[in-house]
């Protein structure tokens, strides 16, 4: 049997076919990925890279000092209480700086939470690095508990001279749907 | 070789000729154009008056959405197809579509879609009142629980299209006459093949994007969800890498059926037909690296507005060539003013104002000011409406006579014109200063300021849509009965389609005919 039709409507519309086949391919499997690359090269929407591996040897910068703000936001209606200790502080490009954020579930039902951040202006997104952050991974509380999250962050000594604010917000979202019943117990300890 | 059309309904089902499949297409999108109207009109009527006056707001959302979905989709695309399926092989001396079993399918799966997603109106929560673009979190997170069943339906629609495209793509490439060479075939070949090639590359886009939805709905996906990693704006961004060249998939074939009919009625044949392909292609190029400018104010680099502004504007340029050829090959012509002409000078000018306000529109900085008001409202319905409805009409007063062996009655045609011709300036042109004024898009209540220019827009709209109800019945009677049409129709037209008798018979060119 031979594969491939010698009649030339039905080999044109089967590479025709394909190129569909290929285009919805490109949409749900390329596209996406593409995206974030883009997002996280460029900084656009705000993204922030992952965990930073502090390699830059280079001296404090004391020559100027940048004003971070932070901010807490609830996605919908998640109901924790969620605000950073401090609203804003100044720091010196290079030096590594804590902050914590405030965590409180006061519902009676234990919860897993993810934070995801966002920085603005946008072209300050990839000097911002975060060496340790409550992001990384979700969240969970149990009923009532209360946590403090650690968040270690450097500007970037290369940071565009014209910036001097950064502002960085946290949206924090409900993720205890997806987890399957026994992750949710394993992850909140509770048995 | 008498082989006639079999007798009863079973013709229409199982039918693999494209003149029927063409019938039943532009029958099935006038059908969809009336419901698409009458939603619309629902709309005018809610807007009639500033205060909630009739609807509450979710249906008045229902309408605008279904209303954009079912003209984008179910009146405008399968139209332009069934003009297709009617003309192209009639065109290129084929005696029928490449792939006529295929063809019969294509149709056939159209209407349950559309009543699937008609039949949301119906269910729980009501249909999809998210607006025909479909933005999510708005239709994922806060979604309707039917839109499960838009989901499915418009992936319907792509199979649908894809497959119609698939055909047509074969037939112009390998049912041509001999002779037939390709910078010989009719402009309407022409941008048919062009606008095949972007739903190909488009549809499954729509498909994908309408998946990740459903994904993310059912599956607990994150494309679209900040709170899994995902991104909004992504979904922006796919559905506008399908959605601006579906804008051209919905006026690439319209500038085709125009380029047929001014040559007749002007008695010159086209002006610079070579650059006119050159041109279609160059649009269709260019629509796959423009779709941000529907984004302009989700927050993009300036080096990305720049970027899409300037593309934007490109895209003028291979517009401008068209629209000059039309003009000079109506200059010193022998004009007649028959209602297909009137159609189509009315294209001409018309869509000239849609494509100016379209330009404006490409300016980044004014799009902050003009973004999601009236403006593009009216912008975007001065191209489709005296682009692509328009054209269709023209299209289907030009070939009736073809089609029915019947002359359409002049008067009532050009009656017909004039009547839609007032209601679209009536109805569209207020929206221009509404929208600079401010009023937002897609909201059941407005400012008292806005109070005039809707009331204006509104009655222009039921002019508009009882000329449309003449149109109906002008082509029913032309069916019926009328003056015999001859082989010609026209003046000296040119085509092979004028050289088949009138009524073209079920099966035409089954010798291939000697192409000149």
């Amino acid at each position: 049997m031979k594969l491939w039709p010698a009649n030339a409507t039905a080999a044109l519309s089967i590479k025709l076919g394909a190129t569909g086949v290929l285009m919805f391919v490109f949409a749900v499997w390329v596209l996406p990925p593409i995206y974030d690359v883009f997002c996280q090269v460029t900084g656009l929407n705000g993204k922030t890279g992952g965990r930073y591996e502090a390699v830059d040897m280079r001296e404090v910068d004391t020559s100027r000092s940048i004003t971070v703000q932070f901010i807490a936001v609830n996605n919908e209606e998640m109901p924790w209480q969620f605000k950073p200790s401090v609203r804003s502080i100044k720091v010196h490009p290079g030096e590594q700086t804590r902050v914590d954020y405030l965590a409180v579930n006061p519902t009676n039902r234990d919860m897993i939470a993810q934070a995801i951040p966002s920085v603005v202006p946008f072209k300050a997104s990839t000097y911002f690095h975060k060496t340790e952050c409550f992001c990384f991974e979700q969240q969970p509380l149990q009923a009532g508990e209360s946590a403090e999250m650690p968040m270690l962050f450097i500007v970037d000594q290369d940071l565009p001279p014209e910036v001097h604010t950064i502002t960085l917000s946290y949206t924090l979202f409900d993720v205890t749907d997806r987890f399957g019943e026994q992750e949710q117990v394993s992850m909140t300890g509770n048995l | 070789m008498a082989h006639g059309p079999a007798k009863g309904f079973s013709r229409w089902l199982f039918t693999t000729n494209h003149k029927d499949i063409g019938s039943m297409y532009l029958w099935f999108s006038f059908a969809m154009f009336i419901i698409g109207g009458m939603f619309a009109l629902v709309v005018r009527a809610e807007l009639f008056e500033p205060g909630m006056q009739i609807v509450d707001p979710n249906f008045f959302n229902q309408m605008t959405t279904l209303h954009g979905l079912i003209m984008v989709f179910g009146a405008v695309m399968p139209a332009f197809v069934g003009l297709a399926n009617w003309m192209i092989p009639m065109m290129i001396g084929a005696p029928d579509m490449a792939l006529p079993r295929m063809n019969n399918w294509s149709f056939w799966i159209l209407p349950f879609a559309f009543f699937m997603l008609l039949s949301t109106l119906f269910m729980e929560g009501g249909g999809p009142n998210f607006g025909w673009t479909f933005y999510a979190p708005l239709s994922t997170t806060y979604a309707p629980p039917s839109v499960t069943f838009f989901i499915f339906s418009i992936h319907i629609m792509g199979v649908s299209s894809i497959m119609g495209a698939i055909n047509i793509i074969a037939t112009v490439l390998n049912m041509r006459a001999p002779g037939m060479t390709l910078m010989k075939m009719p402009m309407f070949v022409w941008t048919w093949l062009i606008t095949a090639y972007l739903l190909i590359l488009v549809m499954p886009v729509l498909a994908g994007v309408v998946t990740m939805m459903l994904m993310d709905i059912h599956f607990g996906t994150s494309f679209f969800d900040a709170a899994g990693g995902g991104d909004p704006v992504l979904f922006q961004h796919v559905f506008w890498f399908f959605g601006h060249p579906e804008v051209y998939i919905m006026i690439l074939p319209a500038f085709g059926i125009v380029s047929a009919i001014i040559p007749t009625f002007a008695r010159k044949p086209l002006f610079g037909y070579a650059s006119m392909v050159y041109a279609t292609a160059a649009i269709g190029l260019l629509s796959f690296i423009v779709w941000a400018h529907h984004m302009f104010t989700v927050g993009m680099p300036v080096a990305g507005e720049l970027f899409f502004m300037y593309a934007t504007m490109l895209i003028a340029v291979p517009t401008g060539v068209k629209v000059f050829n039309w003009v000079a090959t109506m200059f010193k012509g022998a004009m007649t003013f028959e209602t297909p002409m009137l159609f189509s000078i009315a294209f001409v000018i018309l869509f000239t104002i849609g494509g100016m306000s379209g330009l404006m529109l490409a300016i980044a900085p004014a799009d902050f000011q003009y973004h999601d008001t009236y403006f593009v409202v009216a912008h975007f319905h001065y191209v489709l409406v005296p682009g692509a409805i328009f054209s269709i009409t023209a299209g289907v007063y030009y070939w009736l006579p073809k089609w029915t062996g019947h002359m359409y009655n002049e008067v009532l045609g050009k009656t017909h014109f004039w009547l839609a011709f007032v209601g679209l300036n009536v109805t569209f042109f207020p929206m221009h200063f509404s929208g600079l004024a401010g009023m937002p898009r897609r909201i059941p209540d407005y400012h008292m300021m806005f109070a005039d220019w809707n009331m204006i827009s509104s009655v222009g709209a039921l002019l508009f849509g009882g000329a449309q109800i003449l149109f109906l019945y002008i082509v029913i009677a032309t069916v019926v009965r009328g003056k015999k049409a001859t082989m010609e129709v026209w003046e000296n037209p040119e085509g092979l389609e004028w050289t088949v008798p009138s009524p073209a018979p079920y099966h035409t060119f089954i010798t291939p005919p000697d192409v000149k």
